[in-house]
């Protein structure tokens, strides 16, 4: 609690000292700043790279999927040349590679990509310019969070290269297996992974008491629970899942790391045998234990990639469609049944592992009854559009498409709730499909309107709405091109594990289930060609964007455009007051379709 | 603009920034032991009969020292009641009182270190023996002439280590007695025997530490990351003590808080304890 303590008096003496007296210099300015904005955009790039980074990885296994046993092109020389002859001989990905850049895909994107980008990046920055406060209530634990999350990512990165290469148990890292894939050489990528793991959360704990206490103490003077816009209300249940959740992975992540370096028998029973050898540990341990801990973080987890991003989509749309939310009131209660309920859903990922039908039927039940509030949620955006004056800009383009893939990603996500149809669909690709659904064309898009949106306001330059357009249609395209063969491919019993794409078990049965691996391939990288617009667009603008001629360019009634463009050190100019609720477009009477917040009555 | 609310409430919820804070922290806290001990529940429910080999009991009982344990609880009871009483001195404006609870408070902290590591040291050179003949015995063996000593790793004997060591035999200082209940038996002889046990009639041989066994495991692993707290607590409250008091001078409202928000955490790691002993020494 020293930490909780101290940052105040010290930050405020130096926030003032720095603010008044003298330019800071480049270390204190943009390694070791305080400022949440600077530490949103130091989130944001870093979010951005690794976003890129598992997409690649994911690229070279979309290649070997379609292509088995070829030497995946460009790259192929370069795996063979870092990653040695067992993993990668004559460039070819072999099978301990795959499953490795599998489960490194999936770790990077959920804990080093979007869920940093989500809530690192767009809640640290947006969230207190939103509620008209100075900065977050703990700025150097903010500063200690992202150097805590920074330093997770480069052993992750790291882990790439030792002997052996990554983790290679999934993302879930399940044990036993995760605990028997180097019997030797302890200190091996799933070693890597638990401590990168205990970094990234500790960098979570950090972030969310942070948020939690900003939105409780520092809204600003008439911001009222239900003045606040609808993302900081998703910023702050976030907030709670990540504060509640991450500890039992962090416990979990412990007891694996003694199972692996002490050799303790947490989650591993008696009389195992691996490689025809009877493993020499004591036994006794819980396999389900394992997996209870890690999905008791893992749903609500899904629902911190889902709730800031639903929370940009609210924003955009309000903004372009002139009108104010439809459903507030009730979109914000949804968002906190949401919260509370996805804590007693996680054992829905674990029909199959012979917990007993029993606890199986309870979370069925709880699993549908989740599904009301995001409906909810969802409706209440589609109404919002209705009767609006549209404006299709990219921020607003990539908001819309937004609601229809998150609406198929939530759907297909029904029948995986379900455990009778469950027992078919597990781990197929049609699981694939469904929590892709949400989290590409869902959440990315989400991010890549929240990007659209608020650069402006970040750099004071425009981003060029052509390129933009162009990215999205290009994005949207394959997107859709890349995620829903995978429902057809699931339905065909193709499991989601194999390496080869199929082409042991399909052979024969049913070409058309293997030649749409081709076709997902293909879509994958014109997915990839497609983010060159915006990657260009992004840098491009930064540096030479047309500048904006006003401080609220959007004209919009959030807080965040009341202030100075960029916003300086201590946000506001003068303190900021909440005089109306967070959406007054189109109010009957008014000069303007839109009323600021701080605009006095 | 300044931030604020750090060390006056803010009239809404009463409350300055930091106590939101460490309440927000403490529940991520109660989460992660609430973790541990959920995990500690189902090892025991799910542990297989049979599997520990000296009581015949699926989950060992009995084995750790209710009396040291019983004292400790008092230790870190007294030091919860001296944190208060230094944050009242405070409040009553005794500077003095409060460095005095102060440091009792961080005195019993490492009283409490202290007698934990007395604990783990008897653990990690006790032994469980099991023989080719069924039975098992436990106590602390000496091999070669010498007792194991647990800060050498490399000190750990397993079946195997005296094997290819070929070691012949091992002297073992017997435990009392139990029952299944894992109590002592009355009619058991008190005074340790030494016995010689020879390599070939061992079936297994483990310390009282993780790899022996999931209670082990569990017992360990929570205990010292409570330890870890009370280590990292009592750094805190040191330094509010002596470097960090000078604070009383410039800011004393805001050195009050600090110190009651540090006492949140103390009675927090005195909380986790007051499950802990019960929970794995108990029952």
């Amino acid at each position: 609690m020293q930490t909780a303590t101290q940052p105040h008096s010290h930050s405020h003496d130096h926030a003032s000292h720095d603010h008044a007296h003298h330019e800071p210099g480049f270390f204190s300015k943009y390694i070791f700043s305080t400022d949440h904005k600077i530490i949103g955009i130091q989130y944001g790039v870093s979010a951005l790279i690794f976003l890129l980074f598992g997409f690649l990885l994911m690229l070279a296994m979309r290649y070997q999927l379609a292509y088995p046993g070829q030497p995946v092109p460009l790259v192929g020389s370069l795996l063979q040349k870092f990653l040695g002859d067992d993993l990668a001989k004559g460039g070819v990905m072999q099978g301990d590679l795959y499953n490795s850049f599998g489960a490194m895909h999936g770790t990077i994107m959920v804990f080093l990509a979007i869920v940093p980008i989500l809530f690192g990046s767009f809640g640290n920055y947006v969230t207190p310019l939103q509620i008209g406060a100075p900065d977050m209530a703990f700025p150097r634990l903010n500063m200690a969070s992202f150097h805590a999350y920074f330093l997770g990512g480069v052993i992750m990165f790291a882990s790439f290269f030792t002997p052996g290469g990554a983790a290679r148990s999934g993302w879930t890292s399940y044990s036993p297996l995760a605990s028997v894939t180097d019997l030797v050489n302890r200190f091996d990528g799933q070693t890597y992974w638990l401590i990168g793991m205990v970094f990234l959360i500790t960098s979570s704990l950090l972030g969310s008491v942070n948020f939690i206490a900003t939105i409780i103490q520092l809204r600003c003077r008439g911001m009222s629970w239900m003045r606040m816009p609808f993302f900081v209300w998703t910023q702050f249940i976030t907030g709670f899942l990540l504060l509640l959740a991450f500890p039992p992975l962090e416990a979990a992540g412990i007891m694996q790391l003694m199972d692996n370096l002490f050799g303790s028998s947490f989650f591993l029973p008696a009389g195992l045998v691996v490689d025809g050898a009877a493993l020499g540990v004591s036994g006794g341990g819980s396999p389900l234990l394992w997996q209870h801990l890690f999905w008791f973080l893992g749903h609500p987890e899904v629902y911190v990639l889902i709730l800031p991003a639903i929370g940009i989509v609210a924003e955009v749309i309000a903004n372009n469609t002139r009108k104010p939310l439809w459903g507030y009131k009730s979109m914000v209660y949804a968002t906190m049944s949401v919260g509370f309920l996805s804590f007693i859903v996680w054992a829905h990922h674990m029909y199959l592992t012979g917990m007993g039908t029993k606890i199986a039927t309870f979370f069925q039940t709880t699993t549908m009854m989740i599904s009301i509030p995001s409906v909810i949620i969802l409706t209440a955006l589609f109404i919002s559009l209705w009767g609006g004056s549209i404006r299709f800009n990219s921020a607003s383009l990539f908001a819309l498409s937004f609601l229809p893939m998150f609406g198929i990603g939530g759907l297909t996500g029904l029948p995986l709730g379900f455990n009778a149809s469950d027992v078919y669909l597990h781990d197929s690709y049609y699981v694939i499909g469904h929590f892709h659904y949400v989290v590409a064309p869902g959440t990315m898009f989400a991010v890549f309107a929240g990007i659209y949106y608020w650069f402006p306001k970040i750099s004071g330059r425009q981003m060029n709405e052509t390129l933009g357009k162009i990215h999205w249609a290009g994005s949207l395209f394959f997107m859709n091109c890349v995620f829903a063969p995978m429902f057809i491919q699931g339905f065909k019993g193709m499991s989601r594990r194999m390496y080869d794409g199929g082409t042991t078990y399909f052979a024969g049965v049913d070409p058309t289930a293997l030649s749409l691996n081709k076709m997902i391939t293909m879509s994958a990288i014109g997915l990839g060609l497609f983010q060159l617009p915006f990657i260009n667009n992004f840098f491009y603008s930064i540096f030479a964007g047309k500048k904006v001629t006003s401080d609220n360019p959007w004209d919009a009634t959030t807080m965040e455009w009341s202030t100075p463009t960029p916003p300086p050190h201590g946000n506001f100019t003068s303190e900021p007051v909440a005089y109306r609720g967070p959406y007054e477009y189109s109010v009957l009477g008014s000069k303007t379709d839109f009323t600021p917040q701080t605009q006095k009555p | 603009m300044e931030i604020p609310y750090i060390y006056k409430a803010r009239p809404d919820t009463g409350l300055y920034n930091a106590k939101v804070g460490i309440w927000l922290f403490l529940a991520s806290e109660i989460m992660l032991f609430g973790a541990l001990f959920s995990a500690y529940i189902l090892l025991r429910v799910s542990a297989p009969v049979g599997f520990w080999p000296e009581t015949a009991l699926a989950w060992p009982r009995g084995l750790l020292n209710i009396p040291i344990g019983t004292f400790n609880t008092a230790v870190l009871i007294t030091s919860s009641v001296t944190v208060v009483m230094a944050w009242a001195s405070l409040q009553m404006n005794k500077f003095s009182h409060f460095r005095v609870y102060m440091v009792i408070t961080v005195l019993c902290a490492f009283a409490f270190l202290g007698i934990k590591s007395f604990e783990y040291n008897d653990k990690f050179s006790h032994y469980v023996v099991q023989l080719k003949s069924g039975k098992a015995v436990t106590g602390h063996i000496e091999v070669n002439g010498k007792h194991p000593r647990f800060w050498n790793f490399s000190d750990q004997w397993s079946l195997a280590r005296l094997t290819t060591e070929s070691v012949k035999e091992i002297s073992i200082t017997v435990d009392p007695e139990r029952d299944k209940h894992g109590h002592v038996k009355s009619h058991s002889n008190h005074a340790h025997e030494n016995k010689t046990i020879a390599t070939d009639d061992i079936q297994f041989l483990g310390s009282y530490t993780p790899a022996t066994h999931p209670f082990f495991a569990v017992y360990f692993l929570i205990t010292a990351l409570h330890g870890l707290h009370v280590l990292g607590g009592a750094l805190v409250l040191a330094y509010f003590a002596f470097p960090g008091a000078k604070m009383w001078k410039d800011n004393p409202q805001q050195f009050i808080n600090r110190i009651e928000v540090g006492g949140l955490f103390w009675h927090f790691v005195d909380l986790v304890w007051i499950f802990l002993f019960p929970v794995v020494y108990l029952l």
